[in-house]
Formats: C-alpha cells, structure tokens, sequence
C-alpha cells in the first residue's frame, strides 16, 4: 500500500505540471486556457486568478463537464500549493478531457509573483439559499447571480405584462427594477395583474407593485415612476441608467417613445404585446438588430388600433408572453443563449400554437436606419382617447 | 392554395375564422382573393389599392418586404401571416 507521499509523487508523474511564470504567460496569451480552482470555498473567496472557474475538488467529476463540455479545451488546474490540484488533473484526465496541466506550485506562489488576483464578491448566506437553484446552474452560478444583483431594469407598464415580468425578475435578484406607471390600480386590472391585490385598490401601480416585489425579495431596489412616459421625462428617466428595458406599454405613443429613446440611449427592449388571446413578443437591440420602427414604421391609424380596454385580453396570456420577456431580459444580463432579437414569436392561446418570423434591419428604418428621418421624439395623439372621441 | 393567419385585430372582418385558404400566386393576388371573399377587409389591409404601411405580411417566415413585396410568388401549402402592430399591455 503506497502512503499519501508515494501516492502523490506517483499521481505528479503521471500528469502534467507547468511552472507559476509558465502559467502567468499563458493566462495572458490571447488564447488563454481556462484556470480551474479545486480549492474550498473560503480560500476562493479571498482571492482566486482572474478568469478562472470554481469548482471544489470533492465535487469536480460531478460539475466539471457542465462547467466545460469541451474536453479538448486546455485547462489548467491549480490548488494552493499543487497537491489537491495533482490528483484533480489525473480525475480529470480520467474524465477524458485531453489538454489537462496542473499549476505545480500553486495559487500560493502566483500571489507571491505579485500576479493578479481577484477577490470574488461574496454572497451571503441568506443569498446563497435564496438563489441555490441559480446557483446550480452553470449559465449562472456565482458570477451570473452577482451580474443580476448588479443589474437594473426598467418596466415600462405596472400592468398585464409588467406584473409577471417584475415578479419572475425580482425573484432571480435583479437588484434595481424602475417602475414608470400613471394609473392606480383598478378592480379590472386584477384578472390578470397579478403584481396587485384586492386591498390595492386605488393604490398608485408603481407603489403596489413596490410593496409586492419587496416583500417578494429584499435584494430589490424598486424605483417607481408614478407617470406617463412622455416627451418631456423619457431622456430623464432612461438617463439614470438601465441594462435593459421591458416593454409593456398599453398604447402605441408610448411604444414608439420607448422605441426611439431607446435607439438614442443605446438600451435594448423586450418587447411585449398582447391582444384577445394573442401575444407578440421579441427584442430589439439597438446596433445590432431591428428596432420597432423597422418592423413597423409608424403607427396604424387610430381607428384600426383597438389597443385599449374595449379589446379584451384572456387573464393568463400576459403571463405568458411577460414571463418570455422576463426570461428574455435575464439572458441578456447574463450574456446567455440566443435573444430574440431579429425574430418575433406569435403565440396563440386558443390553438396553443407558437409561430415565429424574422424581423430584419431595416436600411430605411426613419430611427435607426442610415438616414434617420425621425432625430427628436414624436407624441402622438392618444388613441384610445382618440377613438373613443370618435 | 395558401394558408393565410388572420390576426385576432382583423377576426371580427372575417367571420371570426383563425385561418383561411386563399389562392393566388402573388401575396397581392393572395390578398386580393381574400378581399373578394370577406370585403371587410379592405379598409384594413389596403390602402389606395396597395398594401397598407401598418400591416406585415410574412411568407415562409421572412417579411415581404424584405422579399418581393406583393409580388412575392406564393407556393402551393404556403403559410402567410398578417402581422398586425399591437400595443395592448
């Protein structure tokens, strides 16, 4: 029987070893190979080498092929001092992937070099419960978490869409959620506005969907504004600096306002809307898809838009499709998957049937085309006010 | 013929039908099929005789626009879509 000495220098002679120097040149390469950290908790949370990726030794063979499915990507692994990261390296070789060197010195020796280090922002333990599922998940895990406690997203509309989408995104610990809504809670709202209650009523939107989505996750700083997005506060309000924009308004000036000050401020839209038992829903990335306006140029004549109350919306379908941009603004924080941008996707509740087209760039779009036609924001005439009028 | 999705905002024009076959070998003859058979359209989908700027048609997924405009051929078991904008929130 070997003891852990021979076992050791055994395993050490079998796998690959590059020096601290050797590392350094190669983590600053362009085509650097990831670093992976088998060391425990509380030692990467004092510091771990730029880039690198977590995982702790008792449980590498089970998360490294979620961590990195490519088993021919070069990895270099590393402990303190090179012993528990030895024995990785043979685990992982064992594993299959090909391209496997062990940092023989350690993490130790690459601060005594004075090398970069970062020093990890730490959850706390009430957020390491709350976000354990998150956390579980390789496209988010600890990095993705602090990302989306770092990020603010603007809800424009407390209404059907906006109370999945504040709800689904203040739960995943998106850390600051703006608000912009004028009306006050209504008793036909709450067939499908979920954010609200019974004892809501009257209440301004903004400040009911404040109480409900505190108490859903004190990690949530909710800015509410109780107005309408007009001309006059759209550069404002955009201006206090968003990652993204969930959009669903209630009525087309305030469609193309988000649109076009969104083009100008450089902040991606999901788009949501909703019809009877029929929802549209995509993203609109300034620079690099389409906006609103290269899919509709301006809007449909009043007559022809029944947008408002006098249409009707089946209760649940708003969860739907608010829920899809939730998704759709929590990818775009994390960096994850492929967006919706550039296709919209028709989902109707009655034959449960999900279409999709492709929404192109429009070279003439009059915003965000080659030559903009439309430089400064347009209000136009409210339509329901303009149809009931009528 | 072609399949033809009829948005729920143009519905109430054709009798409340989800979907229509329709027969042509342009959008525009598709459309104009449409038309003859459900005139309540018209308004809502032509304006001047042309398509009307506010409505999309998709053949196969891609925007006309982006294709032939109206005189996109239109295959036999085609689907169109008619993409209205809607804002309802």
């Amino acid at each position: 029987m070997a003891g852990y000495r021979e076992l050791l220098a055994r395993v050490r002679s079998e796998i690959e070893e590059i020096s601290t120097i050797e590392a350094h040149e190669r983590h600053t390469a362009p085509d650097a190979p990831l670093f992976v950290d088998v060391r425990e908790p509380d030692e990467w949370e004092e510091g771990h080498i730029p880039g690198a990726v977590y995982t702790g030794r008792g449980r590498l063979e089970q998360r490294i092929e979620g961590l990195v499915p490519d088993k021919a990507r070069p990895l270099v692994v590393y402990c303190s001092a090179g012993s528990r990261s030895a024995f990785a390296a043979k685990a992982l070789e064992e594993l299959g992937y090909l391209d496997v060197v062990n940092l023989a010195a350690g993490f130790s020796d690459w601060k005594r070099n004075g090398f970069d280090v970062t020093i990890p922002r730490v959850l706390s333990t009430e957020q390491r419960a709350r976000y354990s599922r998150h956390l579980l998940i390789p496209e988010v895990g600890e990095d993705g978490q602090q990302r989306l406690l770092d990020a603010r997203v603007l809800l424009v509309g407390a209404g059907g869409l906006g109370s999945p989408a504040s709800l689904y995104l203040a739960a995943a610990g998106v850390g600051k959620l703006g608000i912009v809504d004028a009306d006050v809670v209504d008793e036909s709202n709450l067939q499908r506005q979920i954010v609200h209650a019974t004892d809501r009523l009257g209440e301004p939107k903004v400040l009911s969907a404040k109480r409900t989505v505190e108490a859903l996750n004190p990690d949530v700083r909710v800015v509410p504004y109780q107005e309408r997005l007009t001309s006059e506060n759209v550069d404002r309000i955009l201006g206090e600096g968003w990652d993204v924009i969930v959009d669903g308004a209630d009525n087309f000036p305030t469609r193309y306002l988000v649109n076009d000050a969104s083009v100008w401020h450089g902040i991606p839209v999901v788009h949501g809307s909703i019809f009877r038992f029929e929802g549209q829903v995509t993203v609109f990335a300034p620079g690099k898809g389409p906006c609103y306006r290269c899919l509709f140029p301006k809007p449909p004549p009043p007559e022809l838009a029944p947008s408002c109350a006098e249409g009707g919306v089946l209760g649940v379908l708003p969860g739907i499709i608010g829920s899809i941009q939730a998704n759709e603004a929590l990818k775009l924080i994390l960096d994850r998957g492929d967006s919706l941008a550039g296709r919209l996707l028709l989902f109707d509740a009655l034959g449960t049937t999900l279409d999709e087209v492709v929404v192109r760039r429009d070279p003439d779009c009059p915003v965000c085309g080659e030559h903009p036609t439309i430089t400064e924001y347009i209000d136009y005439v409210e339509f329901c006010n303009a149809v009931s009028l009528n | 013929m072609a399949a033809v999705r009829i948005p729920p905002t143009l519905r109430a024009e054709v009798g409340g039908a989800r979907q229509l076959e329709a027969r042509g070998e342009t959008v525009a003859d598709v459309l104009d099929d449409l038309v003859e058979r459900h005139p309540a359209l018209g308004p809502q989908l032509l304006a001047d005789g042309e398509l009307a700027p506010f409505v999309n048609v998709f053949v196969g997924g891609e925007d006309i626009r982006t294709l032939d405009g109206t005189d996109t051929p239109v295959r036999n078991g085609d689907s169109l879509i008619l993409l209205p904008a809607m804002a309802g929130g």
